[in-house]
């Protein structure tokens, strides 16, 4: 398998980060995937736009940065608009449905989603912050390299105590905003 | 013989965990028996503090949060000197405060682990931005001639191993061992294996014999230059100073004193490169082109010569796991047989000048340099490889 590059960004505090630590923990239970996560650091993860990274390979991986995105997560039409061209033919660009439409089109080759992760968070689970959960969901249709059990139990581990069901719920429900279109 | 926390680690069996560099280092760290964390937090190696923070006193070791950088070398190496295995960690801005204290360390023998998680500088330069802007400040920062020891790792699980021989190189050469991270390395996450201390070689500092207390020389010349060290508080009679000493410890005022301590300092790192100097490369032998480099531009550098072969071109890589001593027999003698050596840092170019003076006219030597907080991409390395090729 060829590296497969995952960016999630958004604003700071929507926690694309934590969605990324976790994406990169649920490589932990198959011992033959490698992976690399990085994020941006500083003040811009504490309010402007913030990005986690993930590469997944069953090879060593030497560079640790996305060069083009396979995967492309924006909760953010800045974030959208700042990465939504370094994306790799054949990838996939998941963004939130609430600013992501007409001024945006793909680069070639790459498939485009445009989905209500924040409105499912808010109105499903009743809890907005869930939306980086409702993005991984989704995110895992895309990722047959990592088992979904793997993924909710890196999700179980790194949220914060009490809020286990509530995240899982919102994974799952991501889950099924692509399984009921694609 | 202490090594408190080291033992309770041994009853632990190797994990798998997704780890930061920085987090690395902690783990790392207790596997090789690190028993003592001075220090004062900053961006990027905060983490390394909390780390030890959160784990040393339930291992029996001890943390202490100081006032600043300069009284936490000082107490690492009391530390040290009263028997710990004695670690810190900062970044630019403090390791420019250690510096007077670093030689402290190296004149009185202490081992100790010198963390540096580099910025970009000078000054508060770019907090949360990778650099390799401190290689020459590892070599050169404190005053005068010494010897040093700087490792440098690319990925987390280097960064464990390297943790561990700093420690063991620290205890068995007595020196301040300088492990040099950037902020690239100390804060990405990697999939590691952490070994268990059974695992991994551990080495601890010679100690003199009971019997020998009466008639202790602390500083008395060794076939391999490396004294006997005890424990403060074991009732070996011994004085520490920075001022140059005879083997009493004690300052005579004389020059042949300074001399002869000179250079035994120098003698017992310069008669162990060997030992000491650590490198990977992936040479087929035929390479026109060879790219050397440390820390995470290595990664940058073997992404791009592999993309290189591919494309036929006849390149191959160094990368440097320790940057000091320099390896330089190993540059000379790569030199003689290649037509270029590129060498990539983020820096204005520091370790390219000792690339330059060990190579001496025998190949070409470009530099690729990046000082303004990114990363050097792989295309980049690229270009210039088939640019000399």
């Amino acid at each position: 398998m060829k590296r497969k590059e995952i960016r999630l960004s958004g604003a700071g505090g929507q926690g694309m980060i934590l969605a990324g630590i976790i994406l990169a923990e649920s490589s932990l239970f198959d011992p033959e995937l490698y992976v690399v996560q990085t994020q941006s650091y500083g003040p811009e993860s504490r309010g402007g736009a913030t990005r986690a990274e993930v590469i997944v390979s069953r090879e060593p991986i030497d560079y640790p940065k996305v060069v083009k995105a396979d995967i492309l997560v924006c909760l953010t039409a800045e974030s959208l608009n700042k990465y939504g061209q370094e994306v790799a033919a054949g990838g996939v660009v998941i963004a939130d449905d609430s600013f992501a439409g007409e001024d945006y089109s793909p680069p070639e080759g790459v498939e485009f989603y445009s989905l209500p992760i924040i409105a499912k968070a808010r109105d499903e689970i009743g809890l907005e912050v869930t939306a980086n959960m409702v993005a991984l969901g989704a995110v895992d249709h895309f990722l047959p390299e990592i088992d979904s059990d793997c993924l909710e139990q890196a999700i179980e581990k790194r949220v914060p105590e009490g809020t286990e069901e509530k995240n899982l719920a919102a994974f799952r429900t991501g889950q099924q905003l692509l399984s009921a279109r694609v | 013989m202490k090594n408190k926390a080291g033992d309770k680690i041994k009853e632990n069996q190797a994990r798998i965990m997704l780890l930061q560099g920085d987090e690395a280092v902690v783990e790392g760290g207790l596997v090789a028996g690190a028993s003592f964390f001075a220090g004062y937090p900053i961006t990027p190696a905060s983490e390394i503090a909390e780390g030890f923070a959160e784990k040393l006193p339930a291992l029996g070791g001890k943390f202490i949060q100081m006032e600043d950088e300069i009284a936490s070398m000082g107490c690492v190496i009391g530390a040290s000197l009263a028997g710990e295995k004695a670690i810190t960690a900062t970044s630019g801005p403090g390791f420019s405060l250690k510096q007077e204290n670093l030689g402290l360390g190296i004149m009185v023998e202490a081992p100790c682990v010198v963390v540096n998680v580099q910025r970009v500088g000078p000054s508060t330069g770019l907090p949360t931005s990778p650099s390799q802007g401190d290689v020459m400040q590892a070599r050169w920062g404190t005053h005068g001639d010494h010897p040093i020891i700087a490792l440098s790792p690319s990925t987390v699980k280097e960064t464990i191993d390297l943790t561990i021989k700093s420690f063991n190189m620290a205890e068995k050469y007595r020196i301040p061992v300088i492990l040099l991270l950037d902020e690239i390395v100390g804060h990405m996450r990697e999939k590691v294996r952490i070994p268990s201390a059974a695992e991994v070689e551990i080495v601890e500092r010679k100690r003199p014999r009971p019997e020998d207390r009466e008639e202790f020389n602390p500083y008395q010349e060794t076939e391999d230059h490396i004294p006997p060290m005890p424990d403060y508080g074991q009732g070996f009679r011994y004085h520490s100073t920075g001022l140059f000493h005879d083997k009493t410890g004690f300052p005579r005022g004389k020059s042949e004193d300074a001399r002869l301590l000179m250079d035994r300092l120098m003698a017992k790192i310069d008669e162990n490169l060997d030992d000491i100097i650590l490198l990977e490369d992936d040479l087929k032998g035929d390479e026109e082109v060879v790219v050397l480099s440390y820390g995470s531009t290595a990664r940058s550098a073997i992404s791009a010569v592999t993309r290189a072969r591919q494309e036929g071109l006849k390149a191959g890589w160094v990368k440097l796991m320790t940057v000091w001593p320099f390896a330089e027999d190993y540059v000379a003698r790569l030199a003689d047989r290649v037509k270029e050596i590129v060498v990539p840092e983020l820096n204005r170019g520091q370790l390219i000048g000792e690339v330059e003076r060990a190579a001496c006219g025998q190949a070409g030597i470009s530099g690729i340099h990046r000082y303004d907080g990114t990363i050097i991409p792989p295309d980049e390395i690229l270009d210039k490889i088939k640019e000399v090729s």
